[in-house]
């Protein structure tokens, strides 16, 4: 086979055809100014959309509306899960349809929702060691240590490498490892351990907040204490009192670096 | 206690598959007993394992519905024993897989008591699950 | 000798006793257990059905993070696995073997895994810490010891995992020995019993745990009677089953008496002179102290 030599890409001639791709999508820019185009599939219709849009914005242009699976467009909230197949490939892919750039040949399945059950726990009451995760969880002894989770991952997270670690009781890896999970649920709904990888850690987090990462930082019980103490107190009072155009005037005339 | 057994093609069909999913030549088994005699778990179980080896020999494929091959504890008792080189786990084994793998499973991992869970080590639950759930 | 070494997920929480007194009392015999790193969950068993390949896909994960020790430098070509738990001894040693003896399965679970910077070659050898002791010779573990362990009449228990099926196990599978030459080598008496190769019921402790005592029954006053006054396992799970269920089988047979059960490493801790920091006995379930300090083996 022979050896592609790659190309050097130039990341301004990029974010300008991302730029002119968003166009049509945000201010009507005309088709025919669009140079560069590709065939999508979404629920199995093909439609042709500029190339430089991301999964979203690309349905959009298609003519869709989201009213579910669509959140801060951003990459931080996990609601537009998306699992897609691109042309001649196998593969499984999963992403965030807010963060994807579409290729030519995408197969997309936008997924509004993962069904996971959070169980109720009160980590006052719970002992800092790994018998909390068999408790709430005792399906994270199902494990086998597949790494579909972390292949799911849009976030690039050692998935499996975290979930090891609340089996171990190894808190500290597990907060500091899932600390960016932005809880999309493509880890949950691919393992085949039928496992909420986001859930056990979100419980772990929450016990190594409390038992594990060392005592409150001491502004923190200082700022308690004076809210205890009723520091803030009439200023709350004052605050709530006020109508809506008062608040609409006291935000506007808020105190800013540019005044 | 006698029983009549009709041998149909579907019979050799269940214990063709058994055979496959073993890997054990199941038809050598000559019903000596030595497996019943050395299992741990025989005394708690319905059948014993030669009962269990005989009715996968006749294709009976209610012996799924045994309660022998979940009080298996894998111990390779009868693996290491059997005069005709048979590895019985496997087959206990591979009877347990075609349950599970319809996706029925023998334990409710939700019913296991909360008190319990927090005495048992991770080296149960984890070997308890891969048994009995699917 | 630096070693690579399993633990095992058991074996860092519920069996930190185990773990302990193994690493301290291997130091004493010029032996570091350096421990895997990244390592996963073996899966506890070793799936026995033929066309399955996931289940080896953890097992074998493992031993690839052996070679990854050899190239990055944490032990200088040493491509043993040193194991404690049987469970995971006999899981690991058994998955090593079947892709070893099946190149096209090893083929299939490397590709599966090709997010690893490397396939696994097949080129591991799982040992456990027993057969470790054994090449190495008692009698270098007799010179180590400090306080011999007089007069502690002591009923090794191996269960299944060490010995069964035949091809992995540490010694012959129906008169085992090598716990009583590590033991005698410790200066203890040995009590033999021929149910120190009965299954302790295993993981049948989740769902049935009346059957594990009637077992554990069996197990522990058969050995009573021969005069045992503790047992030695390596097993997290034979532990928990002869140590921790001993409160089901008080229950089922009031006439039962309680007998401490430890791992092997903590006696051969004690007997080398450890501070008994180093055995955490705190997480045995019967207290052995008693027992011990009887036997002035420990002060108090």
């Amino acid at each position: 086979m022979q050896k592609e030599k790659s190309k050097r890409i130039d990341p301004t001639e990029v974010m300008e055809r991302i730029a002119t791709a968003s166009k049509t999508v945000v201010s009507g820019v005309e088709d025919k100014d669009v140079k560069h185009w590709v065939t999508i599939y979404i629920t199995g219709k093909g439609y042709k959309v500029p190339a430089d849009l991301t999964i979203l914005t690309a349905i959009e242009y298609a003519g869709y509306k989201f009213i579910r699976g669509c959140g801060c467009r951003q990459g931080f909230c996990g609601a537009c899960s998306t699992v897609y197949r691109k042309k001649g490939e196998y593969k499984l892919r999963t992403g965030l349809a807010c963060q994807t750039r579409v290729e030519d040949g995408m197969y997309l399945v936008q997924i509004p929702f993962v069904p996971a059950e959070k169980a109720s726990y009160d980590i006052s009451k719970e002992e800092y060691n790994a018998n909390v995760f068999f408790k709430y969880y005792p399906e994270v002894a199902r494990c086998i240590s597949c790494n579909t989770c972390t292949k799911a991952c849009p976030q690039d997270l050692q998935v499996m490498d975290y979930v090891q670690a609340a089996i171990k009781g190894d808190f500290e890896f597990l907060a500091n490892e899932s600390f960016d999970c932005i809880q999309c649920g493509l880890c949950a709904l691919r393992c085949p351990s039928e496992i909420v990888q986001y859930h056990v850690a979100q419980l772990g987090r929450r016990m190594y907040g409390r038992y594990g990462s060392g005592p409150e930082p001491a502004h923190l019980l200082k700022r308690i204490k004076e809210i205890e103490d009723g520091k803030f107190n009439k200023e709350m009072e004052e605050i709530t009192k006020l109508s809506r155009s008062q608040l609409e005037k006291l935000y506007a005339e808020r105190k800013r670096e540019s005044n | 206690m006698t029983k009549k057994v009709v041998i149909t093609s579907k019979n050799v069909d269940f214990l063709k598959k058994v055979i496959e999913l073993s890997a054990q030549p199941i038809t050598r088994c000559d019903q000596c007993g030595v497996c019943s005699g050395s299992c741990p778990m025989v005394n708690e179980m319905d059948i014993t394992p030669s009962q269990l080896m005989r009715m996968v020999q006749l294709g009976q494929e209610e012996v799924l519905g045994s309660k022998a091959m979940w009080l298996c504890a894998s111990c390779y008792t009868c693996t290491v024993r059997c005069p005709r080189g048979l590895d019985v786990s496997k087959v206990a084994e591979a009877l347990r897989q075609i349950t599970l793998r319809k996706a029925i499973d023998y334990i409710d991992i939700k019913k296991i008591p909360k008190g319990e869970i927090k005495k048992l080590p991770q080296i149960a639950l984890v070997g308890a699950f891969r048994k009995f759930t699917g | 000798m630096r070693i690579p070494y399993y633990p095992g997920c058991t074996l860092k929480t519920n069996a930190k006793n185990f773990e302990v007194s193994a690493i301290e009392s291997a130091k004493i015999l010029g032996i570091e257990l350096v421990e895997l790193p990244r390592w996963n969950c073996c899966g506890t068993v070793f799936s026995l059905t033929s066309d399955d390949l996931m289940h080896h896909v953890a097992p074998i994960r493992n031993l690839i993070r052996v070679q990854e020790m050899n190239e990055d430098g944490f032990v200088k070509d040493e491509y043993r696995l040193l194991v404690l738990c049987s469970m995971c001894y006999n899981t690991l040693k058994r998955a090593n073997l079947r892709v070893k003896e099946n190149p096209d399965d090893l083929k299939k679970i490397n590709d599966f895994m090709y997010l690893e910077k490397e396939g696994y070659e097949g080129n591991v050898e799982i040992i456990h810490l027993l057969s470790l002791l054994k090449d190495l010779g008692f009698d270098k573990v007799k010179e180590k010891v400090k306080k011999p362990l007089e007069d502690l009449k002591i009923a090794p228990y191996y269960g299944c995992m060490l010995l069964r099926p035949k091809e992995v196990g540490i010694d012959d599978a129906e008169e085992p020995t090598i716990q009583e030459e590590l033991l005698s080598s410790l200066g203890a008496n040995i009590i033999d019993s021929p149910y120190k190769k009965v299954c302790c019921g295993s993981y049948q402790t989740v769902q049935d745990k009346n059957i594990v005592a009637d077992l554990t029954y069996n197990i522990l006053t058969h050995a009573q009677k021969e005069g045992a006054e503790a047992i030695t396992t390596s097993c997290p799970l034979c532990a928990f089953n002869l140590d921790n269920r001993q409160e089901e089988v008080k229950k089922k047979h009031p006439d039962f008496k309680k007998i401490p059960v430890f791992y092997f490493t903590q006696l051969m801790a004690l007997a080398f002179g450890l501070d008994k920091s180093f055995c955490r006995f705190d997480l045995n379930y019967i207290n052995p102290e008693p027992l011990l300090r009887k036997k002035k083996l420990l002060e108090g």
